[in-house]
């Protein structure tokens, strides 16, 4: 059994899930028609399409030893409402500043994601995991 | 090296109250998690060892065995519970997803034959998790 000395905090990861609901295009004017097809197929529509994206963050540091938690949740979740939710839930991606010049993939979206989420004061972030579908998920860490 | 996964239910009560603090200042830190009457979840623990694989059993761990050890060590001390009251660990520390998972793996460590704890993952919600890989 492991006995971690008595005035020692072990380190945990916390990880929280939220949930937005966005559409988007893959296209990019650096690519003739037939070329953005050819990658892009029916991503490539150029009416867009949607998905749920299920945004996973995770923090890593010491359980703080009075509270129990590697962070505050209920702060996360603010700044998950303010940088997260508000700016990204039921938009079209592509009309967003982060996307402007950049394809709105969801590599790209992981990575501003994860430039997001590097700020938020509380704790350390460690991943971003976004599933796109059920089928497709990408993960950025530093 | 194999990494293998099992996972378990437990369906506890808990609340957070740090007893050197107001009544405000819980209410502050822990809003509707320090109501005192308590509540609870359907927790989800994934608990992943690393080994070898046996080259005549080709297992890494027995999974009886495995389930077997889940259900003496955890299941049969948080289950039905309520963490706070009934669970020795949780009388001096808040019993947050964390300290869960940390508490499982001191529970678990040392304790599976032929494999090595590798991470245990605790689940409170499906969109909240807390893993611990042992690091002090």
């Amino acid at each position: 059994m492991t006995t971690a000395p008595a005035n020692s905090q072990p380190k945990a990861y916390l990880s929280r899930r939220y949930r937005l609901s966005a559409s988007h295009r893959l296209h990019t004017d650096a690519f003739t028609t037939g070329q953005n097809r050819a990658t892009y197929g029916k991503c490539n529509n150029p009416h867009g399409h949607g998905h749920n994206y299920i945004v996973e963050v995770t923090f890593a540091g010491p359980v703080d030893r009075t509270t129990g938690m590697v962070c505050d949740l209920g702060e996360l979740d603010r700044f998950a409402q303010t940088n997260l939710l508000d700016r990204f839930d039921t938009m079209n991606l592509n009309t967003l500043d982060p996307f402007r010049g950049i394809v709105p993939t969801t590599e790209n979206f992981t990575m501003e994601v994860h430039r997001i989420f590097e700020q938020f004061p509380g704790a350390k972030l460690t991943r971003v995991r976004i599933e796109e579908t059920s089928n497709n998920s990408f993960e950025y860490s530093e | 090296m194999i990494l293998l996964t099992r996972k378990a239910e437990f369906s506890s009560a808990h609340y957070y109250w740090n007893d050197a603090w107001s009544p405000e200042e819980n209410q502050r830190v822990f809003g509707k998690c320090a109501n005192r009457n308590g509540h609870g979840h359907n927790y989800t623990l994934e608990v992943t060892v690393a080994g070898e694989v046996d080259p005549v059993s080709g297992f890494v761990v027995d999974l009886k065995d495995l389930k077997a050890i889940l259900e003496r060590e955890v299941l049969s001390v948080y289950d039905h519970r309520h963490l706070n009251l009934e669970v020795p660990e949780f009388a001096a520390r808040a019993p947050t997803t964390e300290n869960i998972a940390i508490s499982i793996w001191q529970r678990l460590d040392g304790k599976i034959p032929h494999a090595k704890l590798h991470r245990v993952r605790v689940y409170e919600m499906p969109d909240l998790f807390a893993d611990y890989y042992g690091e002090p």
